[in-house]
């Protein structure tokens, strides 16, 4: 087996194009997942629950009624909410895969946006299962809670800064249907100095009316500069966000795990097929079955050659990953663990494949156009789709060997939900696939 | 012009194949002796490749048996089985070590010297001509040293040239005590390069013997009437209802 080991590198190092697209495809495919990450669905679906009573949606401001629903409305404009009742059913369905999110407005929130005496806060609840999920969700939200805080604050310092204006300036102000002509600072600067000017210049009254002057003077100056003050009050509402299940990587650190899963059923995949394949082509696999190596010993052979070749190159990968991410080389054993189970489930699809299509170029063609969806099926977050074609979606994925390997890659490098799992589903893969390969054998001559 | 027969060294005897409802063999038996050039021919699906790639234990018959296992048998295919990637002497060491050889390197050098491509030892087979190509693939199907040799349509798709130059190979094998037995459909190669001919049709065994019995068999059957022997062998064939 060694020999035609030794051979079949041999001839690996006399298809220099080969080896170059090898190396090259998976990583330009898994640059431009990394970029297609980086957007999520448009409208993702966020369960809603207004917990304030329907009395209690407006907030009075020196006699204004403002609609907090109306001001908020920014946050619908980026989700397509699920209405819910109750915070319990909210998080029912973020657990049970329904939403994305979930997006909570509990009940003293416009009594608290009234006060002013503490902000108001609204309640995020997420599950983390997924990384690019859960960033999806804080963004979202984040971002769409900025808008409506932008709303609301707006209009609260227009009301603000009208009142303000009264008591700098003066002028009519209209309260529960009577008019009031308010006096204002500037004009009671007037009037007192007017008054200042009728008094004896002797009289003792005179300090005391100039220091009532300069209080208002100071007093209008300084109302003044309360505009830009008014201005730079921007959070009436603040975000709670709950975490309710799974791990804590981040996106970026997720995007290593997805690269290295990403190349290496690429090169794994097409290294394998391609070897069984190509025995056939070259009417070598007679010849060799014929009592030279066994059926099995040959499968063994390219599964070996695919999977080292396969580890050697993604192990040199996130090495040249670590040195622009931050990786903890701690853990090096573990990644080489995932690496190779990952590797010998993608090697016995690969030997499948080549040996249901006989030809490699059919084979190469047969491995990309599977892998490809099957990567962005592993992909899908839940809520993103209906509960029912999600469970379809997940039962398609836990067939084949790239959901698996991203997990045991993601839990190897960046220590999320236990290793031995995926382990142990690639493991089942690489025997389920070896049977497969070895049936379809039987009619590859 | 070719060497005494002597002892049996291959025998199969009763042999049968069947393809769903196509019966490719029917109760075939074929004994070959030390150094005896067999041809096995026939019309196209006759049951040439079937019978042979039988005897090499490639498949195995649905009934009957074969005296020697696959290692026991040196088996070259009709279409060259070899690494184009791979130079000459690659692919001959290559198969020498998967083969056990004991020393691989000596068995490379003595095929190098067997084919006469010792000069192009180092060339890649990919740019060797369908000739060459051809010699190298039947040295390989030689490495193993074994007493009998299968070629399936040896000379099929290499120009008179080529295939004179291989004919010439294998009759130095059979010289040199290897027992021969190959496929093929043209009957001129077969009565110039047989010590016997085998005939097939139909999957069934229909002659056996020295080609100038078989000639006089076709002759007996057309009544001789001058026509040329491709012909004659037809007219006999359908005389078998074949």
């Amino acid at each position: 087996m060694r020999w035609l080991l030794a051979k079949d590198l041999r001839i690996l190092r006399r298809s220099p194009m080969l080896v170059a697209l090898l190396v090259l495809y998976p990583v330009v495919v898994a640059t431009l997942i990394g970029f297609a990450l980086s957007r999520g669905p448009d409208k993702p679906r966020v369960a809603f629950a207004n917990l304030v009573p329907s009395s209690g949606q407006e907030i009075d401001l020196g006699g204004k009624r403002i609609d907090v629903a109306r001001q908020a409305a920014p946050l619908f404009r980026a989700i397509d909410p699920v209405r819910v009742r109750t915070r319990a059913e909210a998080v029912k369905k973020v657990r049970d895969g329904d939403v994305l999110g979930a997006l909570v407005i509990p009940q003293d929130t416009t009594r608290k946006l009234q006060t002013g005496l503490e902000p108001a806060t609204v309640d995020v609840y997420y599950s983390a299962d997924d990384p690019v999920k859960a960033s999806f969700v804080r963004d979202t939200i984040k971002s769409q809670v900025q808008d409506a805080n932008n709303a609301l604050t707006r209009e609260l310092s227009r009301v603000a800064l009208q009142f303000l204006g009264l008591i700098s300036t003066g002028g009519n102000y209209s309260f529960l249907g009577r008019d009031f002509d308010v006096l204002g600072l500037q004009r009671s600067e007037r009037m007192l100095e007017q008054a200042k000017a009728d008094l004896p210049r002797a009289s003792p009254a005179r300090d005391r009316i100039d220091q009532v002057v300069r209080f208002a003077r100071l007093a209008r100056e300084n109302l003044d500069l309360s505009d830009d003050v008014l201005s730079s009050v921007s959070s009436p509402l603040r975000v709670k966000q709950t975490q309710l299940d799974g791990g804590a990587t981040a996106l970026s650190s997720f995007a290593v795990p997805l690269a290295a899963a990403v190349s290496l059923m690429f090169i794994t995949l097409l290294l394998a097929s391609g070897a069984l394949a190509l025995e056939r082509e070259e009417n070598a696999y007679l010849r060799l079955v014929r009592g030279l190596v066994s059926r099995t010993g040959l499968l063994l052979e390219k599964a070996g050659l695919a999977a080292v070749c396969s580890t050697v190159v993604v192990l040199l990968m996130l090495c040249g990953l670590g040195l622009f991410v931050e990786l903890d080389w701690g853990r090096l054993g573990l990644w080489g663990l995932a690496t190779a189970f990952g590797a010998l489930a993608f090697a016995a699809m690969g030997l499948t494949v080549g040996a249901m299509t006989r030809e490699v170029r059919a084979a190469s063609l047969l491995c990309v156009m599977a892998s490809l969806p099957l990567t962005f099926l592993a992909l899908v977050p839940s809520g993103s789709v209906s509960p029912a074609l999600y469970d379809v979606i997940r039962a398609v994925s836990a067939l084949f060997p790239f959901k698996p390997t991203l997990n045991a890659l993601d839990a190897a490098i960046n220590g999320g939900e236990g290793l031995a799992l995926p382990l142990a589903h690639l493991a089942a893969l690489f025997a389920a696939f070896a049977g497969l390969s070895r049936l379809a054998l039987n009619r590859f001559a | 012009m070719f060497p005494a027969v002597s002892e049996a060294v291959l025998s199969a005897q009763g042999l049968s194949k069947r393809y769903g409802k196509r019966e490719a063999l029917r109760a075939v038996s074929l004994d070959a002796c030390r150094g005896e050039l067999v041809a096995v021919i026939g019309p196209n699906g006759a049951g040439k490749t079937t019978l042979l790639s039988i005897l090499a234990g490639i498949q195995r018959p649905d009934a009957g048996s074969v005296n020697r296992g696959p290692r026991e048998i040196g088996w070259v295919p009709q279409q060259a089985a070899l690494y184009g990637k791979l130079t000459v002497a690659e692919n001959l060491r290559l198969f020498a070590r998967l083969e056990k050889a004991e020393d691989p390197d000596a068995e490379v050098q003595r095929m190098l010297d067997l084919t006469g491509l010792a000069d192009r030892a180092g060339d890649q087979v990919s740019v060797l001509s369908g000739g060459n190509r051809q010699r190298v693939n039947i040295a390989i199907g030689l490495l193993g040293c074994q007493p009998v040799l299968l070629l399936d349509e040896p000379s099929s798709a290499l120009d008179p040239r080529q295939r004179e130059r291989v004919w010439g190979f294998v009759l130095s094998l059979a010289e040199r005590g290897t027992t021969v037995v190959y496929s093929t459909h043209d009957i001129a190669e077969a009565e110039r390069h047989a010590n016997r001919v085998v005939v097939l049709a139909d999957g069934e065994l229909i002659f056996t013997g020295t080609p100038d019995a078989f000639q006089d068999a076709v002759e007996a059957e057309t009544g001789g009437r001058g026509a040329d022997f491709e012909q004659a062998f037809v007219a006999y064939l359908k005389a078998r209802g074949h």
